[in-house]
């Protein structure tokens, strides 16, 4: 199968496969008029399988979003078809509005233009927990 | 943004101990004290009703020959015609100089904390955090038991809702010796994360129990809570849990002479008042520590925010 390269563009890569369409999603890349590519199930030395996003446009992408679905994914830079900059996303220590708080107890619940705010509590099992009432994010 | 005190845990251990010394200075030589917040202005923000917390941190303030201002229940401020705990707390700042809340909501204190420029002490928010009453427990079993550490604690009642006693463990658990043996019906349990995240996480031994007068000999400090109908949503479970432990002097018979009783108050019918003449029940004078502990409180974080 060959998807054309991008000559300006962002590829994220080495997503774990399946989680592609989630990540389409949380990024509203419906939104983008430009091109964009969902390939699933690459074939991959590292990980067996997995999926890419190619973007054709130098867009800002949500790079906590990426960290908190699927850390270890890496984000290329393509500038003039030459990769310029190739970073590997970890899980951010801080997120906010990427998830929201649903305890009907928290602050959150009733304050007006909050910011939902999570912080990372356990890197080892990925435990986020919201900033204002400590509850485990699901 | 100053200082302010949302979780107990915020506090090193020396600055708990610090607040325990000045408490016990305060309590013994009051005058030294009664000037210390001549015009200065205390807000007692309380979007939910508390007698002895309000009043606790009211007589505080008086008592360092400072004011108060504020209101008891949500109904009589501008929440009511939906203004922000933001808004409030940005107001606030321009009328007082420091700010004690209590707010239903969990994490309304640390958002006005956010957003004010003076010390805002979270006097309980929902079922999360107490701090307060977490540093008068602190200063009523450093002052019953001589120390706090070595101790074996029994906490009675409901763990799982009881913001008290979650932050209790916590503090306590930063003491060397600590042991916890937690008596509760299966519903109303410690809740797996407390454990995990303080108890399991620091190696601190503890026990869970539904059995009071088993462990009754073994208990240093036994500290009863109320089961707390406004945590509930459904009123059956309230109804059928209510009565789950109540302390009577039958029960007392296998206790230490030395243990020290504790509540945070107010009771309803889980320690029978005739237990209030035995010398072991602490949770009045528990009730006057809290207004010293909340002195200690307001003259540390003034003084931070170069106030005083």
């Amino acid at each position: 199968m060959n998807i054309d390269s991008i000559q300006n563009g962002i590829v994220i890569d080495h997503i774990t496969a399946g989680r592609g369409m989630k990540l389409y999603e949380l990024l509203e890349l419906s939104k983008l008029d430009c091109s964009v590519a969902i390939i699933k199930n690459v074939h991959s030395e590292k990980l067996g399988k997995k999926d890419i996003i190619k973007i054709d446009a130098d867009i800002p992408i949500n790079l906590d979003v990426l960290g908190y679905v699927d850390p270890g994914v890496s984000v290329n830079t393509i500038r003039g078809g030459v990769l310029v900059e190739k970073k590997k996303i970890d899980m951010p220590e801080t997120l906010t509005n990427v998830i929201f708080c649903k305890n009907p107890r928290c602050i959150c619940s009733v304050e007006q233009e909050i910011k939902h705010v999570f912080l990372l509590r356990d890197r080892k099992n990925k435990i986020y927990r919201c900033l204002y009432c400590e509850t485990k994010a699901t | 943004m100053a200082r302010s005190l949302i979780d107990i845990r915020e506090f090193s251990v020396e600055e708990l101990q610090e607040l325990i010394d000045t408490a016990n200075d305060i309590i013994a030589r009051p005058q030294a004290y009664a000037e210390c917040c001549r015009g200065k202005k205390l807000a007692t923000l309380f979007f939910e009703p508390s007698t002895r917390t309000r009043l606790s941190f009211e007589a505080a303030m008086y008592e360092l020959g400072g004011n108060v201002i504020g209101f008891s229940e949500a109904q009589s401020s501008s929440a009511s015609k939906g203004e922000s705990v933001a808004d409030t707390a940005r107001v606030i700042s321009c009328y007082a100089d420091i700010i004690a809340m209590r707010h239903p909501k969990e994490g309304a204190p640390l958002v006005a904390a956010m957003n004010a420029s003076i010390p805002v002490i979270n006097a309980g928010d929902g079922g999360h955090n107490h701090p307060t009453q977490t540093l008068t427990d602190l200063l009523t079993i450093s002052r019953e038991k001589g120390r706090l550490d070595h101790l074996t604690v029994g906490i009675c009642g409901d763990l799982k809702f009881g913001r008290t006693v979650h932050s209790l463990i916590a503090a306590l658990s930063r003491y060397t010796g600590n042991r916890f043996i937690l008596i509760s019906p299966e519903e109303l349990k410690l809740p797996s994360y407390v454990k995990k995240e303080i108890l399991k996480e620091k190696g601190i031994p503890y026990v869970q129990t539904t059995d009071l007068e088993t462990v009754m000999p073994e208990l240093d400090i036994l500290y009863m809570t109320r089961v707390q109908r406004e945590r509930f949503f459904n009123e059956e479970d309230y109804l059928r849990l209510k009565d789950s432990f109540i302390l009577t002097p039958d029960k007392l018979k296998n206790a230490k002479e030395e243990l020290c009783i504790m509540h945070p108050l107010p009771r309803v019918n889980e320690i029978s008042v005739a237990i209030d003449d035995d010398k072991r029940a602490c949770y009045f004078k528990q009730a006057l520590y809290g207004k010293y502990i909340r002195m200690a409180l307001i003259l540390k974080l003034l003084k931070e925010a170069g106030t005083l």
